[in-house]
């Protein structure tokens, strides 16, 4: 059987009808991740067991709409009595206790658990090349990166082995390698998924989110693990909208904000043609489509940095070697219990961003590094709220070229950095965002960048779900993928 | 520019080491990274809230009433080493290599 062009609501209608059962989808679907394993690296752990825990939902019945349908987990989400490592050394022996709250919502709606994808060590980085579990491969082309740090999850998916997996965006680490891949990747507004589980990064910028070949699927994941938790004081006490259902195409009267900015001249102009061809594709259907400035964006990179880097050096004090993770050996004392540990346990852009936020937080430095951030933080989210107050998209490209090539930017930290620029904004502001597949570029996927206000995230679903039904980028099979069959 | 100097009270403070080979490189790295981040100076942030964190920032109440969570076997399941039920670490004041 072959559910590569399937919707979760086909696989569901199948499965209530008993023309399929979760146990065969769900086996089938763990023999293709197998069968690609080697050559793409999706997985740090591939869920063996996921066909007992699908019979079993077969023989509890078919229930909703997730019900006995195999879901991949980025492996910084917690899952109770799975290794839960976020690509470190320094948890690669650690076994959740607990399940975080996205986890345990879906296995509440009988989603199946198909094991935990690769990502950047502890989400950072744009590649999946600093995971200690080595780089995962893009699904279109296995010489390119994934894009991170979500890149196990978006290549699993673009190969229509997972149909939908969990991924985390502390700073485009949905949409990049959404954009990469030529899947939908949603990262919605700060506060509306529960981060309770999930491996901390940067607590003011980090979200959950889904990435799916289909907007459709993307809609019924995300509406299924938002909500307010207990466990969680940053999440919205809002009502969750029902997405899926609502979903709409008709873009007449819809304004679409088009910042300036993002049609730099350092990013590639085939990229800029894909993303221009998409606009023209909203403009057919009724949209208007205007140029707006964001001053502010050029300092973006900056403010990120200084402000993920500061966060994550706070986040990452935990690990220590004293109650989990590694721990290293041969140590005389406490003090050296925590240097090893940490020094052999983290690998070297986790130092970096530690050093960095350390730094911007240290006296003598706060000021000038850490507090100016955060007010320039503020100036930006003025900036992008006013647009946002007068349109109801914000969209350009996701990122300022297609997937480059392994090995080609990680010796320059720098060069690595900037590729977020078209993707931070969403973070710094905690705004809804989203890649759309629009296209292919020299025969890469193309993403088309769409931001909305605040808890807004149906403007989204409808625009990304319009463009959908007019390219039907899912339909696409990526190259290498097609070389291999 | 940050200086090798800066760079090893910054480790100091982040529990972290380098190995001779590597801190030279580090420090390269690092100064550049703090150098774009010092383009931040030329915005104008006079009376300028910073934004520290995010989403609805009002208190959240909840009755006082304990609930289950872990036990404790559970809690010491994933600790590197534990005795008697508890967490063993290496000394904490230790004269002779206070290294």
């Amino acid at each position: 059987m072959d559910y590569l062009n399937q919707s979760i609501d086909s696989l569901h209608e199948q499965l209530v009808n008993k023309e399929i059962t979760s146990e065969e989808l769900t086996k089938e679907t763990l023999q293709r991740i197998h069968s690609k394993e080697d050559k793409l690296n999706a997985f740090v752990t591939i869920n063996d067991d996921a066909t007992k825990d699908a019979a079993k939902v077969d023989a509890d019945g078919i229930k909703g709409r997730l019900s006995g349908i195999p879901i991949a987990v980025k492996d910084n989400i917690l899952t109770k009595g799975m290794l839960t490592t976020a690509s470190s050394k320094i948890l690669s022996n650690f076994m959740p206790i607990y399940s975080a709250t996205v986890f345990e919502k879906l296995n509440q709606a009988g989603a199946i658990n198909l094991g935990k994808t690769n990502l950047d060590e502890f989400a950072m980085g744009s590649s999946t090349e600093t995971s200690y579990y080595g780089t995962s491969h893009n699904a279109w082309d296995h010489t390119k990166v994934p894009g991170g740090s979500s890149g196990g999850s978006a290549t699993t998916v673009a190969t229509g082995d997972a149909i939908a997996a969990l991924g985390t965006d502390t700073g485009g680490s949905i949409r990049q390698p959404s954009s990469f891949n030529g899947i939908f990747g949603i990262k919605p507004t700060y506060g509306r998924v529960s981060r309770w589980g999930v491996v901390a990064f940067s607590s003011s910028l980090d979200e959950v989110g889904v990435m799916s070949k289909r907007v459709e699927d993307s809609a019924e994941v995300l509406q299924t693990i938002a909500g307010h938790d207990d466990h969680d004081a940053t999440t919205s006490e809002r009502e969750v909208t029902d997405w899926r259902a609502n979903l709409n195409k008709d873009m007449h009267g819809i304004k679409i904000a088009v910042p300036k900015e993002f049609w730099h001249e350092g990013t590639d102009p085939k990229v800029l043609k894909t993303i221009d061809e998409a606009l023209d594709t909203y403009k057919k259907l009724g949209a208007t489509v205007e140029e707006i400035s964001l001053p502010t964006l050029k300092h973006a990179v900056e403010v990120y940095y200084v402000i993920a880097s500061s966060e994550a050096s706070s986040n990452l004090q935990r690990y220590d070697g004293v109650r989990y993770g590694y721990r290293a050996k041969d140590v005389k004392n406490i003090k050296q219990l925590f240097v090893n540990s940490r020094s052999e346990g983290f690998g070297d852009e986790v130092k970096r961003r530690i050093m960095l936020g350390t730094f911007a937080l240290s006296a003598g430095a706060y000021d000038a590094y850490f507090k100016k951030a955060a007010q320039v933080r503020t100036i930006f989210i003025n900036e992008l709220n006013d647009v946002l107050s007068k349109y109801d998209l914000i969209a350009g490209p996701v990122t300022t070229s297609t997937a480059f090539g392994i090995g080609e930017k990680i010796d320059d930290p720098l060069a690595m950095y900037m590729n977020d620029i078209l993707t931070i904004p969403a973070n710094l502001a905690g705004l809804p965002a989203a890649s759309v597949p629009a296209g292919l570029a020299d025969g890469m996927p193309v993403g088309l960048q769409l931001m909305a206000k605040q808890f807004d995230e149906q403007s989204i679903f409808n625009a990304a779900y319009a463009l959908q039904e007019e390219n039907k980028f899912y339909q696409q099979i990526p190259t290498a993928l097609k070389e291999e069959d | 520019m940050i200086s090798k100097d800066e760079v090893l009270h910054v480790a100091e403070l982040a529990n972290l080491k380098f190995k001779d080979d590597e801190i030279d490189g580090f420090v390269s790295q690092l100064d550049k990274i703090v150098t774009i981040a010092s383009n931040l100076s030329t915005v104008d942030t006079e009376g300028i809230e910073p934004t520290y964190h995010m989403g609805d920032t009002k208190t959240v109440f909840r009755p006082d009433k304990g609930i289950h969570t872990q036990t404790r076997e559970e809690m010491l399941e994933n600790v590197p080493e534990t005795q008697d039920n508890l967490i063993k670490v290496p000394t904490i004041v230790d004269k002779e290599d206070d290294e």
